[in-house]
């Protein structure tokens, strides 16, 4: 199967990325790890007119510690994240989504940027992203730098707050400022499915409550959704199983989950609240792990 | 546009469209018909090489973006006319029925032997996950990747 017909550009430079995109218009498409616009453009789902292949730009890749964030450049392979020993320590809902992303031969070219730019509602990140409370930067020739919450970043179906000439630069993803745990959880038929459900939770605790709490799901509705009521009812309690399995309800009621080849609206509902549960309770024996006795 | 690839060791200049695939440009421009396409939608893993060392799936790939790279096909695992230790690993295990999974399933097995010498069952389970092979039911594929291993171990040894 072939894409139609499209220029290329290879660009070796930041700068030379942004004027790029910014001479050119919405059928312009930055070409990262492809593990997604390749098959779209082969099936001609999408037809860009011209991609800026942004791999040969030096400093987009890589993970480290700054400002409070555990920062991710776009480039950031998923393969990457699997084998960091910093993100083991330092992000635990990350940590476990990594090795579920794909398989082994796309992680080796899917990017973390990438992904969160397409704004697949399939996407692993996305939920991962939002549950953490993450943000974006996003760079522009003629307006420079600005920073996109996560929980704005997703439109709708395949569409982000990125305009045309923007690049996503970097995922900043606030460290943790006490004990805290987080899990990703996902239902798949083989490697390399869709999501059937994906969960991804996060916990703070603040002394022997929860401080922190973020649920986001990935693969029942048209983008990653932030179960925010769920996310609320948990704040200020203390942690356990009715709670979690009362939140488990509260993310089951804000998803919006098509009956597919994947399983009924129903069954998806029905993980969800299952999947919210378990990782809650996993993430708030994590927490519970890292609390040093008085 | 012009490319120039380095394949199995030999450098190779060619003219391409954009829009060609990089398991294209290998089979058709370079006659290298090692490499297999199945699925051609990113599922099937036969199309695999390695792309600077690393496996990807050469049919979502340009072969624009290979330029000034290096690609490893399944023709370039035999050195001095001699069999590697992976491909002897795959005859003498029984690692193959129809072989058209073969080549993409030994190049996984050498990058995995590089960063994992003594892989478990396990990681070379893990390790073949994104490849499809529709003969074997996969255990002659583990236990020849897991041969590769134990004979690498020996003769380093």
């Amino acid at each position: 199967m072939y894409p139609a017909a499209f220029d290329y550009v290879a660009v070796h430079t930041l700068d030379e990325a942004l004027a790029t995109l910014s001479e050119g218009d919405e059928d312009t498409k930055v070409l990262a790890g492809g593990q997604s616009l390749i098959p779209m453009m082969k099936l001609r789902l999408a037809t860009p007119t011209k991609l800026v292949d942004i791999n040969r730009v030096p400093g987009l890749s890589g993970l480290d510690v700054s400002d409070g964030h555990l920062v991710v450049g776009a480039l950031t392979r998923h393969n990457d994240v699997v084998n960091s020993d910093l993100v083991k320590a330092e992000n635990h809902t990350m940590a476990a989504a990594a090795p579920w992303i794909a398989d082994p031969l796309v992680r080796n070219l899917g990017t973390v940027g990438g992904s969160l730019a397409h704004a697949d509602p399939q996407g692993d990140w996305g939920s991962v992203m939002l549950a953490c409370g993450a943000e974006v930067v996003a760079v522009s020739s003629s307006r420079g730098e600005r920073t996109i919450p996560v929980t704005e970043l997703f439109v709708d179906l395949f569409t982000s707050a990125l305009e045309p000439d923007e690049l996503l630069t970097e995922v900043r993803v606030p460290r943790y400022t006490g004990p805290a745990g987080g899990t990703y959880l996902k239902l798949e038929r083989k490697v390399g499915d869709y999501a059937t459900v994906g969960v991804a939770v996060h916990l703070q605790l603040d002394g022997d409550r929860i401080g922190q709490a973020g649920i986001a799901l990935t693969g029942v509705g048209s983008k990653n959704i932030k179960a925010t009521q769920a996310e609320g009812a948990l704040i200020g309690q203390v942690p356990g199983d009715e709670l979690f399995a009362h939140a488990g309800e509260l993310a089951a009621a804000a998803a919006d989950p098509r009956t597919d080849v994947r399983g009924t609206a129903e069954f998806k509902r029905s993980v969800v609240s299952t999947f919210v549960r378990r990782g809650l309770s996993e993430a708030a024996s994590q927490a519970a792990g890292q609390v040093v006795p008085a | 546009m012009e490319i120039t690839v380095t394949v199995n060791g030999v450098e190779r200049t060619a003219d391409v469209e954009p829009r060609v695939l990089l398991a294209d440009f290998i089979r058709t421009h370079l006659g290298l018909t090692g490499t297999h396409i199945g699925c051609d939608t990113t599922s099937c893993g036969v199309c695999t090489v390695l792309l600077d060392g690393t496996p990807v799936k050469s049919c979502t790939v340009f072969a624009v973006q290979a330029d000034g790279r290096s690609i490893t096909t399944v023709e370039g695992l035999r050195t001095n006319g001699e069999l590697s230790s992976m491909q002897k690993a795959f005859k003498a295990e029984h690692g193959l029925q129809c072989g058209f999974c073969t080549p993409a399933m030994m190049l996984v097995g050498k990058h995995l032997l590089e960063s994992n010498p003594d892989p478990s069952e396990d990681d070379i389970r893990w390790a073949i996950s994104g490849n499809l092979c529709r003969c074997t039911g996969y255990v002659n594929i583990v236990k020849a990747i897991r041969a590769a291993a134990s004979e690498s171990k020996g003769v380093s040894a």
